[in-house]
């Protein structure tokens, strides 16, 4: 027999396992069922149950009807069961809605309100779109009823009509901005929140409704000034749930319309001045009327005024206002990045909370902060905290950190500096790229070279395991070792200090048997020896000892390096000292013409190919070796499968090195006379297609190669008033079906010109293949150029001649431009 | 717009769950299952709103009891922290002294309670004497 609702739940509870639980429920249900078959007068009482049933997660369709019935029935209580069930049980896409879409007009014209009130309430939260078709009309009809429960509830009923059919929007408008007069609160709620939804999902609406601002602003004002009403008040604020629906009405009405911001300015500026920030509904309040500042044409006034507020939240002891605030100060930087520039004290003392989610909003902002000014204290700041923080925060702040120094770096002092300083501390976060840009930039600063190394063998004594680090260290001792001992460039700043050959040495053992592991230690180590066994007189048997010791190396790069290098130094001393010599400076123009386009993370990949050794996954080949040799014995010796003809004269020996590359020489981007021996890996061909070849190794090669092969004319490919294409041709010796077409851009308008982009198209008889072009921004004036290099090959040479159409896109003040033209001037035998 | 409110103890167990979207069964328990264990392990000093796919959660806790509200990303959190604690001072003044076995026993009431307060996603009524008002009269129908 069926139990009471209350029996039914206390034995539920009293189960102690899941499988009692499933007995007592099935009996329960059983008994239910049957209950239901029979016309019981307890029908609502055992729907309770299934809706206990169905919360904790058990089958109760067969409820379903029984709900219908409840609803179809005459009380109210039977009703208000019936609806509870249905929309518990139920939602919108059940076919079952049908059935009670009738039962639920009638309750609407019942004359009992809170028959109504259910019906709305069921209403609202099963409307599907085609019961809004069906219900809409009646819906409507109540926004205009004599009691204010039925209002409301109708009012949001509305909102869902809305947003299930925006047609209706146009019908509800008028009876909505009625409905703003009304005095209840609730009501006056629901109708502004129908007022959002009517602007939101139709702008001639929107316009229709700004006639309000006036309006709006009135009771705002009304609800600022009022006497104080128990029911509404909070914590001494007057309905500030009402307050914050209003502010974002207004914002909507004032967002890209200078009249209604004019119109809202002053009530906007009193909740600002007057709400009190000390609990959470003023804050609330305070945070809804900044937003609306943001959003509205506001003053400038206004706008400091809305940051201020922020800025007061950001000191606020409760985690939620600060999370608020430094979320929302964060979208506005752009907006007025002085204002926000004053507090940024205090949003460095948030990088120091608990919580990781307003740590990690605290560095969105204080990096977007960053500006030339600030940018030295701030990353001092910085590099302060990175010491003490935690690990799941370091990576991030360490890209970030690494990011501003790039940015906004003023000298190349400071940014060794700092670049040093962040890899000693987090080395393992800092991208290869980054990396590689500071050994490009020490390398290019002969300036700097004693100073850097002499930073570096300080800090390398609280060396704190970071790989990175050490191989900076140890690259740069051995290029730049002698610069210990010496007191080479010593700057000002500087505590002048005396090293002798010997504690040089001390410190790469000392960092070697910290770093039994890392190979790359091991054969940057190998490397910097070899270089200080030249420089370094008065220990040549001490580093020829100390490399000697890794002629055992179960690793056998590092065996091979040992054997490789303890020969050079045995038996070949008299070249020794070309071999290990500083290798040239690094080529520059890359990573400058990379950084100005902001494209500094993108770099990635291309360290590998342009690079000497250094953070490449294979650090193993050690082409930090000169190679200015004559003697074609020393090559041998480097074991380095390099043809002896092919060894001494370099300039002679490009096609050789074509050959040995198995790849076309244009796209040797290190093919400098000091080409880089060992480095010569299969790799490398690959690599270097997909990443561009330095202009610098380009054009030097090309003027090589075009002093070899047949001399042809430049053509003018494409000229337009704004841009120039120029293509220079040269072919090789060996294949005259190949020509490689070298274009050069030229941007003659006065515009700056972004995103260039070329597009070629052949006839099928021709081969193309494009590399990469040297940059996509193009200065205007024709102040600077942008390159690259096109190979075809003309399956039918001698038969057709060459012929394309290219087309260039770029981007001018933000404006996408095509330009294209069809090439057919190709100087003959090309 | 609030797309669902859920009301869960420390074991997870759900003891309201009001969805003002349309879900499948099964996608509800497997939220209820994830929002609770978003809420139930975090530490107390740190903020109320928490990411959740692509919304967030509001939640309060009140002794064993987690008052979860999922909304819009833009949506103002401390309005709905807010409306949370009047929901609690609602729910606390109706049952006085409100602890978890009544909402347990009274599941529907507090239901109606909530269709008092917030309708189709939104709030509907802002002053808590005028809810008990309301709910006494349903009562009274009775």
């Amino acid at each position: 027999m069926a139990c009471k609702l209350r029996e039914f739940v206390q034995r539920v509870r009293a189960c102690k396992t899941a499988a009692e639980e499933r007995e007592v429920i099935a009996k329960e249900s059983a008994a239910i069922r049957t209950a239901f078959k029979d016309d019981n007068p307890k029908r609502h009482r055992n729907l309770l149950k299934l809706m206990f049933m169905h919360m904790l997660g058990y089958p109760t369709h067969f409820g379903q009807m029984e709900c219908v019935k409840l609803i179809a029935g005459n009380s109210f209580p039977e009703k208000k069961i019936g609806y509870l069930g249905f929309m518990l049980l139920l939602d919108e896409k059940q076919e079952l809605l049908m059935l009670v879409t009738n039962s639920i007009k009638n309750d609407f014209n019942n004359a009992n309100q809170f028959i109504v009130g259910v019906a709305l309430c069921a209403f609202a939260n099963l409307c599907s779109a085609e019961m809004a078709s069906d219900l809409a009309a009646e819906v409507s009809k109540l926004l205009q009823h004599s009691n204010p429960y039925v209002r409301k509830k109708a009012a949001l009923c509305c909102v869902k009509i809305v947003r299930k059919v925006p047609d209706f929007g146009e019908s509800l408008l008028r009876p909505a901005i009625t409905l703003l007069s009304d005095k209840h609160h609730g009501v006056l709620i629901s109708a502004i929140k129908l007022c959002i939804v009517l602007c939101q999902t139709n702008s001639t609406l929107l316009e229709q409704m700004r006639k309000e601002t006036s309006n709006l602003v009135e009771i705002l004002k009304n609800l600022l000034t009022s006497e104080y009403r128990a029911e509404y008040d909070c914590s001494g604020i007057s309905d500030p749930l009402l307050q914050i629906e209003i502010l974002r009405l207004l914002r909507l009405l004032g967002k890209a319309d200078a009249d209604s911001s004019d119109i809202m300015s002053d009530v906007l500026a009193q909740v600002m001045t007057n709400t009190d920030a000390r609990k959470v509904p003023g804050s609330a309040i305070l945070y809804e009327c900044v937003q609306t500042v943001v959003h509205i044409e506001a003053t400038k006034g206004l706008r400091v005024l809305a940051i201020n507020v922020l800025g007061h939240f950001l000191s606020n002891n409760d985690n939620n206002i600060r999370y608020v605030a430094l979320n929302m100060l964060v979208k506005i930087v752009a907006l007025d990045l002085q204002a926000i520039q004053r507090h940024r004290s205090i949003v460095m003392e948030c990088l120091k909370d608990a919580d990781l989610s307003i740590k990690k909003r605290a560095l969105d902002l204080v990096y977007a902060l960053a500006t030339e000014d600030n940018v030295k204290a701030l990353t001092k700041e910085l590099l302060e905290f990175l010491m003490n923080s935690s690990r799941d925060l370091k990576q991030d702040l360490t890209m970030k950190i690494c990011s501003v120094i790039q940015k906004f770096a003023s000298s190349k002092l400071w940014y060794i500096q700092n670049m040093i300083h962040l890899i000693s501390e987090a080395g393992e976060f800092v991208k290869s790229d980054s990396l590689y840009m500071l050994i490009v930039i020490i390398s290019n600063t002969p300036k700097l070279h004693g100073y850097t190394v002499r930073l570096l063998y300080n800090m390398v004594g609280k060396w704190k395991n970071q790989e990175s680090f050490a191989l900076i260290a140890i690259w740069c001792i051995g290029e730049y070792g002698e610069m210990l001992v010496n007191h080479a460039g010593e700057l000002e700043i500087e505590d002048p200090m005396t090293i002798t050959e010997h504690e040089v040495l001390d410190t790469l053992e000392d960092i070697a048997a910290k770093s039994k592991e890392s190979i790359n230690i091991r054969v940057f180590l190998l490397v910097a020896l070899l270089k200080l066994s030249s420089r370094y007189d008065t220990c040549t048997e001490r580093i020829k000892d100390m490399i000697e010791n890794y002629k055992h190396s179960s690793t056998l790069e590092v065996q091979q390096r040992a054997v490789e290098f303890s020969a050079i130094i045995l038996k070949y001393s008299s070249i020794r000292k070309v071999l290990a010599d500083r290798i040239p400076a690094l080529n520059e123009t890359v990573y400058e013409s990379k950084r100005a386009d902001g494209a500094v993370a993108a770099l990635g990949p291309t360290v590998r190919v342009a690079s000497p050794p250094l953070f490449s996954e294979n650090h193993i080949t050690a082409p930090t070796i000169c190679t200015k040799l004559s003697s074609t014995d020393s090559v041998n010796l480097l074991d380095l499968s390099i043809d002896k003809e092919a060894s001494g004269q370099t300039l002679d020996g490009f096609s050789m090195l074509q050959d040995l590359l198995n790849m076309d020489t244009r796209s040797s981007s290190k093919s400098s006379p000091y080409t880089g021996i060992s480095d010569i890996d299969k790799n490398f061909t690959e690599d270097s297609k997909e990443h561009p070849s330095t202009s610098f190794g380009n054009e030097q090669f090309l003027e090589m190669y075009s002093a070899q092969g047949p001399m042809f004319p430049s053509i003018v490919a494409l000229q337009t008033n704004r841009l120039k294409v120029l293509f220079n041709f040269s072919k090789p010796t060996n294949n005259p079906e190949i020509t490689m077409i070298h274009a050069t851009y030229l941007n003659c308008s006065s515009d700056l010109c972004t995103d260039l982009m070329l597009q070629a198209a052949v006839p099928k008889f021709l081969l193309l293949k494009l590399d990469p072009a040297s940059g996509n921004i193009l200065l205007p004036n024709a102040n600077g150029t942008i390159t690259q290099c096109l190979t075809v090959t003309n399956t039918l040479h001698g038969q057709k001649p060459l012929m394309m159409r290219i087309r260039v896109t770029c981007k001018v003040n933000g404006q996408e431009i095509v330009e294209q033209a069809q090439v057919e001037n190709f100087p003959s035998g090309v | 717009m609030i797309r669902f409110i859920l009301l869960q103890n420390r074991q997870g167990k759900t003891r309201l769950a009001k969805y003002y979207i349309p879900l499948e069964d099964s996608e509800k328990h497997k939220l209820e299952y994830e929002v609770h264990r978003l809420v139930v392990n975090r530490d107390p000093k740190f903020t109320n709103f928490v990411e959740f796919r692509t919304h967030k959660v509001i939640y309060r806790r009140y002794a064993g009891l987690f008052f979860s509200m999922c909304v819009d990303i833009t949506d103002n959190e401390l309005v709905y922290l807010e409306s949370i604690h009047l929901f609690v001072e609602i729910l606390d003044h109706f049952f006085s002294n409100v602890c978890e076995l009544d909402l347990v026993f009274n599941f529907h009431k507090v239901y109606l309670i909530l269709d008092e307060f917030i309708l189709a996603g939104e709030l509907q009524e802002t002053s808590k004497k005028a809810i008990i008002e309301r709910m006494a009269e349903l009562e009274r129908q009775e």
